[in-house]
């Protein structure tokens, strides 16, 4: 099934962060020779259930508030931590991404684990369960503000740059007669129209008309470009082809009036529907055109200022 | 409805973009001149078709339709097939003709949706 391939941006996340990015550096650590009497203070100021034991920086071994308990029951006296404490610990390593982390709490049942730096064995940290929903939360927030500051920052790119006055272009080759390429120049117009941040509703009546004018230009002619200008309160396509011309414009505007010869028909284009659709979904259709001269269309899309963007 | 739940109840085969079933669909239209769709087809339409040449995947691209039924069998071109790929457009095969497949669609509550 398909929705079982999909990957939350969660999974994502447990795979690509690592350890040593959600767990807790500042450790409240004690040493080997610590008296186990300490302990009562230690655990109780610091609000903790257990400790590591680090000598020289080096992890050593673990020591819970269930080894304080069995201790004081059984009344030793003058025990330091090093007799009491767990030796065989289980670790992660700080490099290790944090699913495998997920998968030893599930596994082991234990609230948290020291973790260690690979190279030197040194104590790094201590990562709880809480850690690593805090840190996934986290990563989750700054992702998201980014993606908000990078749209915002995006639309209003665009209104600086029409603001002071610029104007952007784009232009592309069409090449006639060639309908695999067919819809391809509007594709990649409708994209970066899209990507400036300009409204939807804009990028798919440019997009449209584009794609109308771009199919003519494959279907009628050998080629021709289509110019695009974006101002501050319009989009201008300018599609310009050399040859052959319409001869009678009004008819060619004309809902079902078509020229396109049966093999394009059988294509399911030159319906005569194309210069009609164009004007449909614009604000203003010129055409200039003379027989064995070219084909000139200037559609306009009114835009009411770039601050519709967004 | 979802397009993964047509695929199923009426058992079509799906030759692209099967990451992207879980599209809603949010009516349908069919038609095989390319500048009716343009012109009428709504976005998040089902498109039943007998085109089967790859501009249909840069009309249903542009018009961000659910997907493309083709009817009577009729397999899509190689070009067709590798547009869609990219531009994740569904393609869907039927054997039977557009009528009965547009019947069944309608039948399961996909009714014509028009600008």
């Amino acid at each position: 099934m398909a929705q079982d391939r999909k990957t939350t941006k969660t999974q994502e996340l447990v795979y690509e962060m690592k350890v040593d990015q959600v767990m807790t550096r500042d450790v409240v650590t004690v040493r080997p020779e610590t008296p186990m009497s300490r302990l009562r203070e230690v655990f109780r100021e610091k609000r903790i259930s257990g400790a590591p034991v680090v000598d020289d920086d080096r992890l050593v071994g673990i020591i819970s508030l269930e080894d304080f308990i069995e201790w004081l029951y059984a009344r030793e006296e003058n025990s330091v931590v090093e007799t009491k404490m767990t030796t065989d610990v289980d670790i992660l390593f700080g490099d290790e991404p944090l699913v495998h982390a997920v998968s030893r709490f599930a596994e082991s049942g234990f609230g948290r684990f020291a973790v260690v730096d690979r190279a030197s064995g040194r104590l790094v940290g201590v990562i709880t369960k809480g850690d690593v929903v805090a840190g996934l939360l986290r990563k989750l927030e700054v992702d998201y503000h980014e993606e908000e500051v990078h749209r915002y920052r995006a639309s209003r790119l665009l209104e600086d740059i029409l603001a002071i006055g610029t104007t952007l272009c784009f232009e592309y080759d069409v090449e006639g007669q060639n309908f695999d390429r067919g819809g391809e120049s509007s594709s990649r117009l409708k994209r970066t129209l899209k990507g400036l941040g300009l409204h939807p509703d804009t990028v798919r009546r440019v997009a449209i008309a584009a794609y109308e004018a771009e199919m003519n230009v494959i279907v009628f002619t050998e080629g021709g470009t289509i110019a695009v200008r974006i101002d501050r309160d319009r989009i201008t396509v300018d599609v310009a082809d050399s040859g052959p011309g319409i001869p009678d414009i009004e008819k060619a505007l004309q809902p079902g009036f078509s020229t396109a010869p049966q093999w394009v028909r059988d294509l399911g284009f030159g319906a005569g529907m194309g210069l009609h659709n164009i004007r449909n979904c614009s604000d203003d259709l010129a055409i200039e055109s003379a027989p064995g001269e070219g084909t000139r269309l200037t559609i306009t899309f009114l835009t009411g200022g770039a601050s519709e963007a967004g | 409805m979802k397009l993964a739940e047509i695929v199923d109840k009426l058992d079509l085969k799906v030759r692209t973009a099967d990451g992207a079933l879980e599209t809603e669909v949010r009516g349908g239209y069919a038609s095989d001149l390319m500048s009716d769709v343009i012109a009428h087809a709504e976005r998040g339409c089902l498109w039943v078709t007998l085109q089967i040449h790859q501009n249909v995947v840069a009309v249903a691209s542009l018009k961000e339709l659910a997907g493309i039924v083709l009817v009577n069998g009729r397999e899509p071109e190689e070009g067709t097939l590798e547009r869609a790929e990219s531009e994740n457009i569904p393609i869907l095969v039927s054997p039977l003709p557009a009528f009965d497949v547009i019947g069944q669609l309608y039948e399961m509550g996909i009714a014509g949706g028009t600008d």
